[in-house]
């Protein structure tokens, strides 16, 4: 089995799913509908939309100093979505590589002396 | 109070949440735990089967689903009513990556939205990653299967349609539990809850259908050993990264 060009070939996937990611995040998120999604529209007409707790948890996590919703406080009204858009996007991107990393044990065929990995 | 008081001069994109994910306050505690249980039982049986039979390969697209769903997620479409939706994923991560790998990514993407961005309630993230995730993950990736497997396994055609019937009936499935939720901790009546619940996410979830069928159909004609289980025709040179 050949692998040698497989890690450019990753590099190139995986920077296009992220960058179109990004694109989308930062770029889409603008012109996203504001009309009540399904649940929040199902509450509004039945009343019990004030149900929803005024100071979640979250509202004392230190991320609440710098996320508003999806709105990145420090910064001027049209930048603040996309930006938190993007930071989210990186976050998730990282963290779930990450997971998967951790997770995920080397694939043998990657490693210098294919097939000495004794399977568990 | 200043917070109050700033509040409609505050651009929002939309409200303090979005979609399905459920608020702070509209579970009650019974079954706030009992949907923690469910999430955190399944999850740790993904993060288990993940290790035992995922190979590297995986990883990489586990960040780029991650990272689309979340994008995604925050881009609502309208439908009429004046409502709007987005997609869930649940359905497109459990067929590019299977159920496991695919819990696992929905698992962060809920973590991510609540913790940093105050979308979705804490106390009842377990209900929010079981809903929209969960659902999706594994109901959804063995109704593909199922629906795969007697449309003709190995045929791209068969792969899209059960993915697009998958996603728009775990969005429905998901919007169910959702109200069974609000009705049992006697947030709403059941009826009430069902049926509203149903009218919107029966429109949603035609959305679903089409984001997922174009991002299989997208990965599957780019990188289509990627998938977890791709049509036979797909690809020969590659090798599925399932043990």
């Amino acid at each position: 089995m050949t692998f040698s060009s497989r890690p450019a070939k990753y590099w190139r996937f995986w920077l296009t799913g992220l960058g179109s990611s990004l694109l989308i995040a930062g770029g889409l998120s603008s012109f996203a509908s504001s009309h009540p999604d399904g649940l929040n529209r199902v509450a509004l007409d039945h009343g019990f939309d004030q149900q929803a707790a005024v100071h979640p948890p979250s509202h004392r996590l230190p991320f609440y100093h710098w996320f508003d919703g999806y709105a990145l406080r420090p910064v001027p009204t049209p930048l603040a979505t996309p930006l938190a858009g993007i930071v989210g996007t990186l976050v998730t991107f990282s963290l779930a590589w990450g997971v998967g990393k951790i997770t995920v044990k080397p694939d043998p065929a990657a490693l210098e002396a294919p097939g000495s990995e004794p399977p568990p | 109070m200043i917070f109050t008081a700033l509040l409609p001069s505050l651009p929002r994109l939309a409200s303090p949440w979005l979609a399905m994910h459920i608020p702070d306050g509209f579970l009650n505690l019974p079954v706030s735990l009992v949907c923690w249980g469910l999430a955190i039982a399944l999850v740790a049986l993904a993060l288990n089967r993940v290790k035992a039979t995922y190979k590297d390969r995986a990883v990489p697209l586990m960040g780029v689903c991650a990272a689309f769903i979340f994008a995604a997620q925050m881009i609502n479409f309208p439908i009429p009513g004046g409502t709007s939706g987005h997609l869930l994923g649940g359905t497109l991560a459990g067929v590019l990556l299977g159920p496991w790998a695919g819990t696992l990514v929905m698992t962060v993407v809920f973590m991510v939205q609540a913790l940093l961005f105050q979308d979705g309630g804490l106390t009842v993230l377990g209900a929010n990653i079981f809903n929209m995730g969960l659902v999706g993950t594994f109901g959804g990736y063995y109704l593909y299967k199922a629906l795969r497997s007697a449309l003709g396994f190995q045929s791209w055609r068969a792969m899209a349609i059960a993915t697009a019937i998958t996603a728009w009936t775990s969005v429905v499935v998901g919007a169910l539990f959702c109200a069974l939720e609000l009705a049992l901790s006697g947030t709403v009546p059941l009826v009430v809850a069902l049926t509203a619940m149903l009218v919107w996410h029966l429109m949603i979830g035609v959305g679903e259908a089409l984001i997922s069928l174009l991002a299989v159909s997208y990965i599957w004609r780019t990188r289509p050993g990627l998938i977890f289980d791709p049509p036979a025709v797909a690809a020969p040179r590659y090798f599925p990264y399932r043990s």
